[in-house]
């Protein structure tokens, strides 16, 4: 299929920014401090960065909440009622400037929440998202997108990706059906493109990730993860910044005679993740709960929901607090 | 509104038997007629229960689906919602998702004989498959039971334990630990792998369905390879710790399976080929 490129001219892409976040709520990226950079929703055009790299926390939040309603009920002393969610009421949300790693998740969580039996609140939440992708200009040393398979200008997830040219200029790529209406609403704004060249950020492959899955099926007894996660804490930081990771916990909350039934993110590296009411822990020590990490993104995700559970953007490398290394640790398996 | 799948079925408690100090079963009939008209199950598979403001809990459906119109369920009170679920009286209301998980082959088991080993508290999860199996009698031949328990006091199911032990068409082998018996005590006095190395049932054109402690399962798996059972004719359920029951939130998970999803049926033979993280 041809592609389909326009040229946003730099003047053009605020024009197009506030044109969206005249109809839709916003969620765009805002640094707030030097090291930091967060997702907001609806900031001013001002504010929005476009030279980040990555921000603290993924985006995964906007079609997976930290905490989601599930249910609500009602407790009478003759009965209790269980009333579900009206996702009819869920917002149109406009992803803007999120990378291609973090739009690939988008459909890494869609082989979790989507295989065999269809979870309608993730669902609903993805369809009432546009994203607008941003291709990276610059990457660092956690980067690792092109290992697993992605790039920095890779269109998976987004409905429009926006990658830069010369002159502060973008060209945009209208990759789905929803691009193509965002597109059709400004067509002054969406110019004809000719070629200019795209600045993309060079990511070295650091290992393959065929070789990684094929090496994990006969890895679950190697010493490599006890020798690997002694320093793991468990503080399961890396689950809480990681765009994939979709384990969750269900919990009842009440107030009075009311109350909601909620989901809220988990982490496989919790001691208490498996345990079981007798006291029997599947995985009791770390290095097993450090090993279904890694297995369960590179070795079973493959083989169960065809996709793998990494997009490379090496936030729990970025973010662990005694800096284990996913894709050094990836580099060695692959040689095991 | 999209059908949410956490949404549990609003259950009636009609009946509550004490089976032990801290077990109890509980007959659940749908509030709502039609869902129970729509519903149905097959013997393995198990359910989400919940009390509402305590949270879910994981059970098998302890009753058989020749048996219409209602379900019941058996558990321990052990941690929160057990517990909860315990202090409900009859006529409350308990939430209930399911069924979920696959099921016991029992179609594939007609015209073998069948030998269900259970240990304390796993009878409940074989239950359902027993009386199956039991309610479609004709189709199988020797049915024999052997249930151990730590103490006479412990042993769950004692009305049906009777009926089982007083039809001719079944052999039921009861045993407690030693010590744990009464001064009337007329069953066994042993732990399981001890009782069945002593009855050895044959293995020829048999099945065995076993679920218990692990501890039970490590001594018992050695006597049935021995009594000459097949990786494949050994069956059991696991019951690993789990939240949504249909391979979402990640709990269940061993190695490339779900125990929610792929099981909690298992033959020793697919056990074999999984991680020891059950």
């Amino acid at each position: 299929m041809e592609k389909n490129l326009k040229l946003i001219r730099k003047d053009s892409l605020e024009k197009l920014y506030n044109h969206l976040s005249g109809q839709y709520k916003i969620y765009a990226p805002v640094r707030t401090s030097a090291q930091k950079v967060e997702y907001r929703y609806n900031p001013d055009f001002a504010e929005v960065t476009f030279d980040h790299v990555r921000s603290t926390l993924s985006v995964k939040n906007l079609v997976f909440p930290k905490v989601e309603n599930l249910l609500f009920y009602s407790n009478t002393k003759a009965e209790t009622t269980f009333a579900g969610i009206d996702t009819n009421k869920f917002q149109d949300v406009v992803l803007w400037g999120a990378h291609p790693c973090d739009t690939a998740a988008f459909n890494t969580l869609k082989s979790i929440f989507c295989w065999d039996i269809n979870d309608g609140l993730f669902s609903k939440r993805l369809e009432k998202l546009v994203v607008i992708g941003l291709g990276c200009k610059t990457c660092d040393e956690f980067c690792f997108c092109t290992s697993v398979g992605l790039a920095p200008d890779s269109l998976k997830g987004s409905d429009i990706l926006l990658s830069s040219v010369k002159n502060d200029n973008y060209r945009a790529e209208i990759v789905t059906e929803k691009g193509n209406k965002i597109a059709a609403s400004c067509p002054e704004l969406f110019e004809k493109y000719s070629g200019e060249e795209v600045i993309v950020a060079e990511v070295k492959q650091k290992f393959s990730h065929d070789l990684v899955t094929k090496k994990l099926a006969s890895a679950f007894d190697h010493p490599f993860w006890v020798e690997n996660s002694l320093r793991c804490l468990g503080c399961g930081a890396c689950a809480y910044v990681c765009p994939t990771c979709a384990c969750f916990d269900i919990q009842d909350e009440t107030k009075g005679k009311n109350g909601r039934r909620y989901r809220s993110w988990d982490s496989c590296g919790f001691g208490l993740f498996t345990i079981h009411t007798s006291g029997h822990n599947p995985r009791s020590v770390q290095s097993q709960r450090w090993r279904q990490r890694i297995m369960h993104k590179f070795s079973y995700m493959p083989e169960r929901n065809k996709s793998l559970g990494c997009v490379g953007c090496g936030r729990c490398s970025s973010g662990c607090p005694v800096d284990m290394n996913i894709s050094e640790q990836l580099e060695v398996l692959q040689r095991i | 509104m999209e059908e949410n799948i956490y949404r549990p079925y609003q259950m009636e408690i009609e009946n509550i038997i004490e089976e032990t100090p801290d077990v109890r079963t509980f007959r659940l009939k749908f509030k709502d007629p039609v869902e129970a008209e729509k519903f149905a199950f097959k013997a393995g598979q198990f359910g989400e229960y919940s009390v509402a403001g305590e949270g879910e809990s994981t059970f098998c459906v302890a009753s058989s689906p020749t048996r219409k119109g209602y379900i019941e369920c058996t558990f321990r009170k052990a941690g929160r919602v057990t517990n909860a679920l315990s202090n409900l009286e009859v006529g409350d209301t308990v939430g209930f998702r399911g069924p979920y998980g696959n099921t016991f082959p029992v179609e594939g088991w007609e015209n073998k004989n069948l030998l269900y080993i259970a240990g304390g508290i796993a009878l409940p999860p074989m239950r359902c498959v027993i009386w199956n199996t039991i309610d479609l009698r004709k189709k199988y031949k020797d049915i024999t039971i052997i249930y151990g328990a730590r103490t006479v006091a412990d042993l769950v199911y004692k009305h049906e334990l009777k009926e089982w032990g007083e039809r001719p068409d079944v052999k039921l082998i009861t045993t407690v630990d030693p010590g744990g018996q009464t001064p009337d005590w007329k069953g066994e006095i042993g732990f399981v792998p001890t009782v069945l190395e002593r009855i050895a049932p044959s293995s020829e054109n048999t099945v065995a369905i076993l679920c218990g402690p692990p501890v039970m399962i490590k001594f018992t798996m050695p006597v049935l390879k021995k009594l000459g059972f097949s990786d494949k004719n050994i069956y059991t359920t696991l019951e690993n710790r789990m939240k949504c029951g249909f391979g979402k939130c990640g709990r269940c998970n061993v190695g490339k399976i779900f125990v929610c999803k792929d099981g909690p049926v298992f033959t020793y033979e697919q056990l074999l080929t999984l991680p020891a993280e059950y």
